[in-house]
């Protein structure tokens, strides 16, 4: 290809590219901007060190904690269920996939209300242990219930893409350890499980970042009286408008995110991501 | 046998997590008592004032324009973009897709709040317009990232081929790039409609006061109840959405039925 028409495909990306400094770049800058600077402009560090005032701290800590619980929940849950989907035959696989993304067309606040009315004192579930003569589950307003919501909010973040590391996987490779005489853990452990390691770093992206972030799910199940790190930084914003404080706790967010993704950058190699 | 009956089990117990709540949200559309505690008795009059409730049909209105607009605003900016990055080279290809990852992979809250801090200081009013250019800002890497794959896929040689047999560019794309590439424009188009459709984070942080779309209606509701119309609506929602995909899934089985 000639030089020219090289030099015009190039020129197609201008709106991509001006978008994408106006609305992604510039806006992270000033994040920055505000974080690192105090109200009459002059550079500060107050703002990112509020992290370690105990209130934030503690903010950050329980977030740190319910995310990652919910994060190796979500795993647990997801690999199996991966596993026995890539069994499956193509007809029905696509369709059992389609049942896991079909709950996102519900209202994402609406599905994590329902569970108010499913875990309440006198709530469904109370209901039916009640009628079987079993002892009561107390869980809403709990870190409990935040956990369980952020499992069932981010559960099929975590199957999607295990489940297409794992049927990318060749057949004979795994038919080639039988035959060499391994047994069904070894095929596991030395063939399934290091091949889809880019599945679950990225399926622990897509897990702990918004369970880490999360200040919906803590409110609407949390009972507005346990506080993470995203209540804390919505508050500033909404309520307190000291956008300054908001900005610096979210810079400290961010270099979580920045280790996240320096970590998926590591193992996932072509840059793609492997979600889609 | 028994492996097969462990693992539809296992099926099972997840399926019944995911659709807990839904049935729950469905059950309580047809509740006649008000609060959610309760159970009634079965009614439709919920589905009846659904229709006679103005804001609710704004918000729905709303929520469905935007997802629209920046759905198809976001499908051609990044199918163009993509042919852009593709005929970059590496290095600048891998620090553009590196921008392009930062929606994705940033938390929706700092996407959010980042975006606000922007339109306060652009001095932009906040309404639809200022959650339409936030929507296309994050659907945008939905839509690359779908279209990428095909067109690496995709032989370079046809196009050229076209062009050397006299195509112009644009005729050249149409008829042989672009329906190489079709199945990753859809999904794209389809995820940034799903994605556009269901934020609630973002466009907390970039609406306007008055500016509703059903997420930030829903949560504006919360202390006070939700109103059972709402639940009306998601339910026809989700109905609609379930019809439309399981004709979707069935015309690709019958095709795998032939072979």
């Amino acid at each position: 290809m000639n030089k020219k028409a090289l030099l015009k495909k190039k020129l197609l990306g201008t709106p991509y590219f001006i978008w994408s400094a106006i609305f992604i770049l510039v806006p992270l800058g000033m994040v920055f901007y505000y974080g690192l600077t105090d109200r009459t402009g002059s550079f500060t560090l107050e703002n990112v060190l509020a992290i370690s005032t105990p209130e934030h701290a503690k903010a950050l800590g329980i977030a740190l904690l319910l995310s990652l619980i919910a994060t190796l929940i979500c795993l647990l849950l997801a690999y199996p269920l991966a596993m026995i989907l890539c069994g499956q035959k193509n007809g029905r696989q696509s369709f059992i996939v389609l049942i896991f993304i079909l709950p996102m067309w519900m209202n994402f606040l609406l599905r994590t209300l329902a569970w108010q009315t499913l875990l309440e004192k006198t709530g469904v579930i109370n209901s039916i242990l009640n009628f079987l003569h079993l002892p009561s589950l107390n869980i809403i307003n709990t870190p409990y219930a935040i956990v369980l919501g952020m499992v069932y909010n981010f559960l099929p973040f975590m199957v999607l893409p295990i489940y297409n590391a794992l049927s990318k996987i060749d057949g004979n490779v795994i038919n080639a350890a039988r035959d060499l005489g391994a047994n069904p853990i070894q095929v596991f452990m030395k063939i399934t499980l290091p091949l889809s390691i880019p599945g679950i770093i990225s399926g622990i992206t897509m897990v702990f970042i918004p369970a880490l972030t999360t200040f919906v799910i803590s409110k609407l199940l949390g009972g507005s009286k346990i506080l993470l790190i995203g209540n804390v930084i919505e508050e500033e914003f909404t309520q307190a408008s000291n956008w300054h404080l908001g900005s610096g706790l979210s810079i400290v967010l961010m270099l979580f995110i920045i280790v996240n993704m320096l970590l998926t950058a590591i193992f996932d190699k072509d840059g793609e991501g492997s979600f889609l | 046998m028994k492996k097969t009956i462990l693992q539809k089990l296992y099926i099972t117990l997840i399926f019944i997590f995911l659709y807990a709540p839904i049935t729950t949200l469905i059950v309580l559309s047809f509740n006649a008592s008000k609060t959610r505690a309760k159970w009634g008795g079965f009614t439709l009059k919920w589905y009846g004032a659904l229709f006679q409730n103005r804001d609710i049909l704004q918000a729905l209105f709303n929520t469905l324009l935007i997802a629209l607009i920046a759905s198809v605003v976001s499908t051609i900016i990044g199918t163009v973009a993509c042919i852009a990055i593709m005929s970059l080279k590496k290095r600048s290809r891998a620090i553009v897709m590196g921008v392009t990852n930062i929606p994705m992979l940033n938390a929706e809250i700092v996407t959010g709040i980042s975006l606000m801090l922007l339109f306060i200081s652009f001095g932009l009013r906040f309404g639809l317009g200022t959650i339409l250019l936030s929507h296309i800002t994050f659907c945008i890497p939905y839509v690359i990232l779908s279209v990428m794959p095909r067109m690496r896929q995709m032989n370079p040689y046809t196009y050229e081929a076209a062009l050397d047999l006299g195509a112009g560019p644009v005729y050249g794309f149409f008829k042989v790039v672009f329906p190489d590439i079709l199945p990753g424009v859809l999904s794209g188009f389809l995820m940034a409609f799903t994605m556009s459709l269901d934020d609630f984070i973002i466009t907390h942080f970039t609406k306007g006061a008055g500016v509703d779309t059903l997420s930030t209606k829903i949560y504006t509701e919360v202390k006070k109840g939700i109103k059972p119309e709402m639940y009306a609506l998601s339910t026809i929602i989700f109905l609609t959405v379930l019809v439309l995909l399981l004709f979707i899934n069935r015309v690709p089985a019958e095709k795998d039925l032939k072979k």
